[in-house]
């Protein structure tokens, strides 16, 4: 009787501070958060603007948002924004396996690379609009290598090449936060296993190939997936450099226009539905892909035993190989 | 790390082993350059006279490095001593509040056991999913509603929600702080509340360092939603939006504006140098949940 009555007390001071450490933090996400996401919904079905009559137009809004070429268009551009994280991912993965051996300087270098991860939408906006600006910063460099001013396009408004222009800024912004992310998971490896590698005689790519790269490849495979649905919602370059001029704006500055310069509310939500529909349906192919890969628990978290006998095994081929070579 | 590698590496120097070197060094050297280039551009035409930047190339150096002319210039234009007292406040209030919501948040979600504690975690897993600037168009209107647009208390509710990735570095960090520090101290008399705050909070430290990190970048570079909701560009900027004086009729002054650019990035640049490792093991570990 005692206990269960001590029981219930407790129950009841856990209820108590389980009330009052959820309510503020579930009371903002339902209000900045779901509440305007099934408001959003219901507008994907309506015509109308932020003040005045709202219609019901059904699926019309949806339709709109795979026929409007505008809105096509930009579907077409978030493939610049793939290639480019692609190139993101690669380079920075590049960069953290050459310092992850000894590189003099190596924090002054990292920092430098690491540093424009930190700087505000706005400011890179402006940096790169002075960047690039006819006979400016990059036009200047171009030409102390030997390239001719006349040859040089602008980088901003020929449609020929602009696009490259704001995915490389876009590059410039986060590869230095990729390479620290990988550099990170690179340096979680026993550093046994780096000396055990050297003293062996494994030359850089067998280092690459047999240690760093298993001690990474999930969160590898992790970015390029998040990177390749990130550039459907890319965003900031276009918006603070060229405001989506001349063929710059990618589906969420046209979404942007469209609900507030139009204000086709409707519409602009309907396309925000779509977007998350893309992101859900690539969550899903993400993990069914992760299953897959990893169907044989070769992951991470195998002990470290394991790894080293696994380790062991690779040496013994590495030798061989080389032996036979 | 690896160096004993080097060291080894340093006795036979192999073709293999200087082309390493070289090619090392090259890529190292080449992308810093490019990382740092349109930063230096900056700094080099913000010390210029506006004569010097009529006549001289971009990249060629200033008469005066220390012309600060234009910063004093740029600061008043900008209003950027307002736009630094509110961003400092805005990052102080925000910061506090999303540490106190999301510790206690990924407290109650690691120790207790109750219907809805997987729901709670969907529900903000789910929410890092969704298009923020979407569905601005709605929480618009109920910032509206609430009479919380154009005053800075409203911006700071706004932000101070918690997200996945914080929750989730808290909770991980519980997971390593043992139940039985609970269980004496409540043997001991001590209610759950005091066992957060005296007990599990201190030793929370670098968890919130972390997130402190993360959540302080992110908030004092934010200009989307600061841009929408504090309208009063004169008594309401941010560092980040007061940098929209210089769109417009001063778009072409160059001289100015890398000034302002420069002046906006310098806090982010101090608590870099200072912070260096901690930021980089906050990028690390906050990158991880994605």
């Amino acid at each position: 009787m005692e206990i269960s009555k001590g029981w219930n007390a407790r129950k009841k001071k856990q209820l108590q501070v389980i009330i009052a450490f959820t309510i503020v933090p579930l009371f903002l996400l339902i209000l900045f958060t779901y509440y305007p996401f099934l408001e959003m919904i219901r507008y994907s079905f309506y015509n109308m603007k932020y003040i005045g009559p709202r219609k019901f137009v059904g699926w019309r809004n949806y339709v709109q948002v795979f026929t409007r070429p505008d809105i096509i268009r930009t579907l077409l551009l978030s493939l610049y924004y793939m290639v480019g994280s692609v190139v993101q991912v690669a380079l920075a993965l590049y960069l953290a396996t050459i310092f992850c051996f000894k590189v003099k300087g190596e924090n002054l270098w990292k920092g430098f690379i690491f540093f424009p991860y930190l700087i505000n939408g706005i400011a890179i906006g402006f940096i790169f609009k002075f960047f690039y600006t006819r006979g400016f910063v990059l036009d200047t460099v171009l030409q102390v290598i030997g390239f001719d001013l006349e040859n040089l396009p602008y980088w901003l408004k020929d449609q020929k090449i602009n696009n490259w222009s704001l995915v490389f800024t876009s590059i410039w912004r986060y590869m230095g936060s990729n390479m620290v992310l990988f550099l990170g998971a690179m340096m979680s490896v026993d550093d046994t296993l780096y000396e055990a590698a050297s003293l062996d005689g494994a030359n850089k790519w067998q280092t690459f190939r047999h240690i760093i790269l298993p001690s990474i490849k999930t969160i590898v495979t992790l970015n390029i997936i998040l990177s390749i649905t990130g550039s459907l919602s890319a965003f900031e370059p276009p918006y603070v450099i060229t405001s989506g001029a001349n063929g710059t704006g990618t589906f969420f500055v046209v979404m942007n226009d469209i609900a507030h310069t139009s204000q086709k509310v409707g519409l602009a939500s309907a396309m925000a539905v779509f977007l998350l529909f893309v992101i859900i349906v690539a969550k899903f192919v993400q993990d069914a892909l992760f299953k897959y890969i990893f169907r044989n628990a070769d992951t991470d978290d195998e002990s470290a035993d394991v790894a080293r006998a696994r380790k062991k095994a690779q040496k013994a081929a590495a030798r061989k190989a080389k032996g036979g070579a | 790390m690896a160096k004993t590698t080097a060291a080894k590496v340093r006795h036979h120097y192999s073709a293999g082993t200087i082309i390493w070197e070289i090619i090392k060094y090259a890529s190292v050297i080449l992308c810093s350059f490019i990382a740092i280039l349109p930063i230096v551009s900056c700094v080099i035409t913000a010390a210029k006279t506006p004569e010097e930047y009529q006549t001289t190339n971009v990249m060629t150096p200033p008469a005066n490095w220390l012309n600060f002319s234009n910063y004093l210039e740029a600061f008043k234009t900008a209003n950027m001593g307002t736009a630094f007292r509110n961003s400092l406040i805005i990052l102080v209030f925000v910061l506090l509040g999303s540490i106190i919501i999301g510790t206690q948040l990924a407290y109650v979600l690691n120790r207790f056991k109750f219907p809805g504690n997987a729901l709670i975690r969907n529900m903000f897993t789910f929410a890092a999913l969704l298009p923020g600037i979407a569905m601005q168009v709605v929480v618009y209107e109920i910032m509206t509603n609430l009479h919380l647009v154009n005053t800075m208390y409203g911006y700071i509710i706004m932000m101070c929600g918690t997200d996945v990735m914080s929750i989730y570095i808290y909770i991980q960090y519980f997971e390593n702080l043992p139940v039985s520090l609970d269980e004496s101290a409540f043997m001991d008399g001590a209610s759950y509340f005091r066992i957060f705050y005296s007990i599990l909070l201190p030793l929370l430290k670098p968890a919130i360092v972390t997130n402190l990190i993360l959540k302080g970048v992110g908030v004092y570079n934010e200009y989307y939603c600061a841009n929408l909701y504090l309208q009063d560009k004169r008594a309401l900027c941010t560092v980040a939006t007061s940098l929209y004086t210089f769109t417009g009729p001063l778009g072409s002054q160059y001289n100015m504006i890398c000034a302002g650019v420069i002046m906006s990035l310098l806090p982010a640049l101090i608590v870099f140098i200072a912070l260096q490792n901690q930021i980089y093991s906050g990028v690390a570990a906050g990158a991880v949940k994605g």
